[in-house]
């Protein structure tokens, strides 16, 4: 398996603060990867590094082997990195179709076409003339996933598309992931709904104060001592109870 | 035929009739400015008709970069000026006169967009309050320029050469100039409007950054936007100056114009192609008969008042304002489209052992 998508090394801070420190993981192509981490560990930093959204202070960031270390937000979606955000950011005046217009690289009639489809398969075609301001919480998320897919990006970078949504979209949105990830769609999945990351990834890298504690496939990484202290620490008294899962790490 | 064909049929259906409605109404409209002066060929009539069209397509201009981006310029005045002087010192210094001075019109656009690069270059990086304190910073430092300059006639200003015309008519090919720019300007917006571009400048307009971040290369959207709107206003400006016969710096760089464009704007309604159109033509006409009529003060008090009721009254404009309220009544009492949730397929997902990965 090649890795698609890879941080060397990258340091960034934000006056005294250190976000990230030497942070460095890889994601092989096809696969659904999960980035946890306690709040604060520099996820959704490491995200913005990547897409273009913050300069890295040093280090480096490569697509393939592509080194994409500080483009722009525009090339680094041109070359095939989609992301969504903690925080919904869709454009409320315009209506669902158009917002999906905004991402598409297709001709006028193709793009309608296949904005149409990718709004079809997140389930909310029946809105596409309604202004997206008038979406509720949930089905922005949907929109938002969909505006990044429509235009075909290798990667995808989900920032909590579980956070603050009902169980049943939860589970909505986590097999519209599954059939993209089967189609050959990577993604790298901030979350801290658990469940839904270890139930998703095939790799789970976990950050603590802006450095890699831990990483690997999700059985391993949920029983490493580090990851317990560092992000399940209200667990680490079950964990003590019964010792079995931290002498296994 | 499936569920959501119908509903598109039906949408475009309602989308053909307004379109054919529309349509008709912008041929008569049309049809009425192409007579006026033929209805009304009073001197005092076609000056008011100039002065409306010259403001119409100024703030539809300032509309295809402002209304639709977000970004609120109060220096366009630096463009309406330049495009005024750039005609009068090209006829005087190449010694054009009568009306071969209309071929120059163009060099007052050319001059317009030439501003606007540099401007734009160095006030685009900037956003929101800053973005305006840079343009009204700007305009400043042209209306200085045009004091202190000596090309510029300094204080003294600049005047128009001399049309050979008849009193009685000759606002006439000023008001059908000045409305082919009107339409020219409403046209660029409402084809701009439609297009990719408008799109994107809209998209900017929510969230610059999510644009950026959508492949949206906004410096240079926006900047596009900028160039496009300052040529319009350029030649504008130029029209405005041959009409009129002088400019001096304080009257081609002007801050009530700049204030009087943005109000007209903001009561029609921000980004919409009809409301900059509507709001011109309810101020500049205003405007006007107030200043003939009264002491001039009370234009301007008026003016101000009038924009503090609009933000109080139809803070989005009479356009979206209207708009929506005739939506209101033709929506009532039909059904909400179906939830998405409850739209979208069920996942055929499997729980993840999520308390078993946690033990």
């Amino acid at each position: 398996m090649s890795v698609l998508l890879r941080t060397d090394g990258v340091h960034k801070s934000y006056g005294g603060v250190r976000a990230l420190d030497r942070c460095t993981i890889e994601v092989g192509e096809g696969t659904v990867a999960g980035l946890i981490g306690p709040n604060g560990s520099g996820k959704t930093t490491l995200f913005n590094v990547i897409t273009g959204y913050a300069k890295a202070d040093a280090g480096e960031v490569y697509l393939a082997d592509r080194r994409i270390t500080n483009s722009a937000p525009a090339k680094v979606f041109a070359l095939g990195i989609g992301r969504t955000f903690q925080l919904t950011r869709i454009f409320p005046s315009l209506t669902v179709m158009e917002n999906m217009l905004v991402a598409s690289q297709h001709s006028h009639s193709g793009a309608r076409k296949r904005a149409m489809e990718q709004l079809e398969f997140v389930g909310i075609a029946g809105y596409h003339a309604a202004p997206a301001g008038t979406l509720s919480y949930g089905q922005r998320k949907l929109l938002e996933l969909a505006y990044v897919l429509v235009a075909d990006p290798a990667i995808v970078l989900l920032d909590e598309p579980a956070g603050g949504v009902n169980l049943s979209l939860v589970n909505h949105i986590a097999a519209r992931i599954r059939e993209l990830n089967a189609a050959g769609t990577t993604f790298l999945i901030v979350e801290h709904n658990m469940e839904f990351v270890m139930g998703l990834c095939d790799q789970v890298t976990v950050l603590d104060s802006g450095t890699v504690v831990a990483a690997g496939p999700p059985d391993i990484v949920r029983t490493d001592r580090r990851v317990l202290d560092a992000y399940l620490g209200e667990d680490i008294e079950e964990a003590e109870d019964d010792p079995a899962p931290a002498e296994g790490a | 035929m499936s569920e959501d064909q119908r509903t598109s049929l039906t949408v475009l259906r309602r989308l053909g009739g307004l379109t054919g409605l529309r349509l008709a109404g912008v041929v008569v409209l049309l049809a009425l400015a192409l007579v006026f002066p033929v209805v009304d060929p009073s001197p005092v009539a076609t000056n008011y008709g100039v002065y409306a069209l010259i403001f119409v397509a100024v703030a539809s201009a300032w509309n295809i970069f402002s209304g639709f981006s977000g970004y609120i310029s109060l220096g366009h005045a630096v463009f309406f000026g330049s495009g005024a002087y750039t005609l009068g010192i090209t006829a005087r210094d190449w010694h054009v006169t009568g009306i071969g001075v209309f071929a120059l019109l163009p060099l007052s656009a050319v001059a317009g967009a030439l501003i606007a690069v540099p401007f734009g270059l160095i006030a685009l990086r900037v956003r929101r309050h800053t973005f305006i304190v840079i343009t009204i910073a700007v305009f400043f430092i042209f209306q200085l320029m045009a004091y202190n300059f000596s090309f510029t006639g300094g204080s003294a200003g600049l005047d128009a050469p001399f049309l050979p015309w008849g009193a009685q008519t000759y606002n006439n090919p000023f008001y059908y100039i000045a409305l082919a720019c009107a339409v020219g300007a409403i046209t660029l917006a409402w084809l701009i409007r439609r297009s990719r571009f408008g799109l994107q400048l809209r998209a900017i307009r929510d969230d610059e950054d999510r644009a950026s971040g959508l492949g949206v290369h906004a410096m240079r959207v926006k900047l596009t936007a900028f160039v496009l709107s300052g040529a319009i206003t350029g030649l504008v400006g130029a029209v405005w100056f041959f009409y009129l016969t002088q400019v001096q710096p304080p009257s081609g760089f002007d801050p009530l114009f700049d204030l009087s464009v943005v109000l007209m704007a903001f009561l029609g309604g921000l980004g919409t192609v009809s409301g900059p159109v509507l709001g011109a033509l309810i101020i500049e006409p205003g405007q006007l008969y107030l200043t003939a009529n009264t002491n001039g003060y009370i234009s301007e008090i008026l003016l101000g008042s009038l924009f503090l009721v609009a933000v109080l009254l139809v803070p989005r404009g009479i356009i979206p304002t209207g708009g929506e309220y005739i939506r209101r009544l033709t929506t009532r009492g039909r059904a909400a489209i179906p939830a998405a949730a409850s739209a979208a397929p069920q996942a055929p997902t499997e729980p993840a052992p999520v308390r078993e990965a946690q033990r």
